[in-house]
């Protein structure tokens, strides 16, 4: 493998490797699971030459969404991470650490657990979209007021903003539970299932409600990068180097915010992304952020196509929820790299 | 008058640490603060540095209130090093010296991170990653980025540096200083530049400011300002002074107890300011 002085991956190399194995999951990803189809049957399916209904309709009523909403929430969740690292100055920084993740399940697991009392009248109301736009809501809802918290006098405190994120981690945390402890067994397993993730149901409806806001976030980020890359020096000299600290801090939470509560909303908790896809890509390819966001996005897209891949193969023609296989993959692997590299 | 400060005041969380200054900067000149801990000079220079909002005073940079100029205009003429940056991350100290340029293509700013990673001795660590380095290594990298800020600049330069020499060796001190120096006889820079070190204070500056519990006690000439008794006063240190032929003062510490007149003179009772402080430069 090419490495500079400093030990790290070319960049040119890297990124067409990354793109490579984008192209081979994505392959993976529409042709394996329960009714299997060729390359030939996808290329025939896309140009018309095949006049196969059921292989038609599991390509692109099945598994092409369930790709394109993978790839975007994968890319979201990572360059999210990516974000808050910068920010936080801290490379264990999480999209789950400013409440997010937090917020988003509270609002959700509401919904399954008091859709039939309490919050009848949102459900009949919002139908089918009920779950996720609550998610969505109670996402970015958290990291608004996380950031309300942090905010004095003008200006944004991180580590106030850290610090609320924990207790409205907390405090979300027991409601959660809370809710938990009341719900009925059908309700439980459902709600058991979404804190671990899927991509099972994706419709082309979902892509839709959450494409335009992990799009947005995934255009946005990048525009970050030059400040973001002074948020590595410290806080301080943001302001030196002539960047408006305090708005790249707003425009950082909220894309993050937006981004992760979109995700989240359509296919659950989903951990682990967000923190070791931008920490792989910084060892390998550097620190500088006009490199490690897009990396992120197309390293963090792959990764969570794999591991559904990996989701669906596993105990086929069941499916393991994909936060589960997230887990299982990026643990291991994480603590494998935490061995092998010096950790800065 | 590049840089003019009067009555300047700043306060952190209610308590003023530093009141009633005055002074101003030419371009060309190299001033040192010095004075003891907790006297107000980080304070005075993050004032400066648009860190912390100035209470009282007026701060005139370039003939403009300094709180009319955009960030991204002062960015250009003023560059500040703090006297403590931590990178926790994996860049390379090449890197580290590019984040101080602009957008610009790698082409343009390769010159000029070229030339000043010669000036402070870091080439042969460009490629090495900034965490591994050590303190005086790092301390250099990041006057390196700070220098290349405004390399390129026409317009007058300010320059602010924090303590930018305590952590290096004392060969790289004297490189640096003397490479303010000349930044400031050849290109016109204005440097302030905070500082402990007395002799290196008096060996380099054009002129000293002596602060005090926040206030100015003393500035002018270095043999102005490095007196037995003053030294006394204000750092409670007993100390005998050589002049030396070379034109600048050489301070001794005396091994001897610390000056019994030396008892921390409370704000209420703190001598009226010294009129070399009011004295234009």
């Amino acid at each position: 493998m090419v490495t500079d002085a400093s030990g790290r991956l070319a960049r040119g190399p890297a990124l067409l490797m990354i793109m490579a194995a984008a192209l081979a999951v994505s392959l993976v990803s529409v042709t394996s699971g329960a009714y299997p189809l060729s390359t030939g049957d996808i290329l025939g399916v896309l140009v018309g030459s095949l006049e196969d209904e059921v292989a038609t309709m599991v390509l692109m009523d099945v598994r092409l969404p369930r790709l394109v909403l993978g790839f975007l929430v994968g890319a979201v969740l990572a360059v999210s991470g990516a974000l808050l690292q910068g920010l936080f100055r801290n490379p264990l920084a999480d999209p789950g650490l400013i409440g997010v993740s937090a917020g988003a399940s509270l609002a959700a697991i509401a919904v399954i657990v008091l859709g039939g009392t309490w919050l009848g009248g949102w459900v009949d109301l919002a139908g089918a979209w009920a779950l996720p736009i609550a998610a969505f809501i109670g996402g970015s809802g958290t990291v608004f007021l996380a950031w309300r918290i942090a905010r004095r006098a003008g200006q944004t405190s991180v580590a106030t903003l850290l610090l609320a994120g924990i207790a409205i981690n907390a405090i979300a945390g027991a409601g959660t539970g809370l809710l938990t402890f009341y719900s009925s067994d059908e309700e439980l397993r459902s709600l058991t299932f979404w804190t671990m993730g899927s991509l099972g149901h994706a419709a082309w409806d979902d892509v839709a409600m959450a494409a335009p806001w992990l799009l947005l976030a995934l255009c946005a980020a990048p525009f970050l990068a030059r400040p973001l890359d002074a948020f590595l020096l410290g806080e301080q000299v943001v302001g030196h180097l002539g960047y408006n600290t305090d708005w790249t801090k707003r425009a950082a939470i909220l894309i993050a915010g937006l981004g992760v509560g979109a995700a989240v909303a359509v296919s659950g908790l989903i951990g682990f992304v967000g923190l070791v896809v931008p920490h792989l890509v910084r060892h390998t390819l550097g620190a500088g952020h006009r490199v490690v966001i897009p990396a992120s996005a197309l390293a963090g897209g792959t990764l969570l196509v794999g591991a559904d891949c990996l989701a669906r193969v596993v105990v086929a023609p069941a499916e393991l929820p994909i936060g589960l296989m997230m887990a299982l993959i990026g643990g291991p692997f994480f603590l494998l790299l935490l061995m092998r590299t010096r950790v800065v | 008058m590049l840089l003019q400060v009067d009555g300047l005041g700043v306060s952190l969380s209610g308590k003023p640490i530093v009141r009633d200054l005055g002074f101003q900067l030419d371009a060309g000149e190299l001033l040192v603060v010095l004075g003891p801990n907790g006297a107000g000079k980080s304070t005075l220079l993050k004032g400066l540095a648009g860190e912390h909002k100035m209470g009282a005073g007026q701060v005139t940079f370039a003939g403009r209130p300094l709180k009319n100029w955009s960030n991204k205009k002062l960015a250009q003429q003023r560059a500040v090093m703090p006297q403590r940056v931590e990178v926790n991350f994996p860049l390379t100290v090449e890197e580290i010296v590019r984040l101080g340029r602009p957008a610009e293509p790698l082409s343009k700013s390769a010159g000029i991170l070229e030339e000043l990673m010669t000036l402070l001795d870091i080439t042969h660590l460009r490629h090495r990653l900034a965490p591994g380095l050590s303190g005086g290594e790092q301390q250099r990298v990041q006057l390196a980025r700070v220098l290349a800020q405004i390399w390129d600049t026409q317009e007058p330069v300010l320059l602010l540096l924090d303590e930018c020499t305590s952590a290096l060796d004392p060969a790289h001190q004297q490189q640096v200083f003397s490479l303010l120096r000349q930044l400031a006889k050849r290109r016109g820079f204005a440097v302030l530049a905070v500082a402990h070190d007395l002799n290196l204070a008096a060996r380099f500056a054009d002129r000293l400011l002596l602060l005090h519990q926040g206030q100015c006690h003393i500035a002018g000439q270095p043999s102005d300002v490095l007196t037995e008794s003053v030294l006394a006063e204000v750092y409670g240190l007993s100390a005998r002074i050589l002049e030396l032929e070379e034109g600048y003062p050489l301070v001794i510490p005396r091994d001897d107890e610390p000056v019994s007149a030396y008892a921390g003179p409370s704000f209420s009772t703190v001598a009226p300011v010294n009129p070399s402080c009011r004295q234009a430069s």
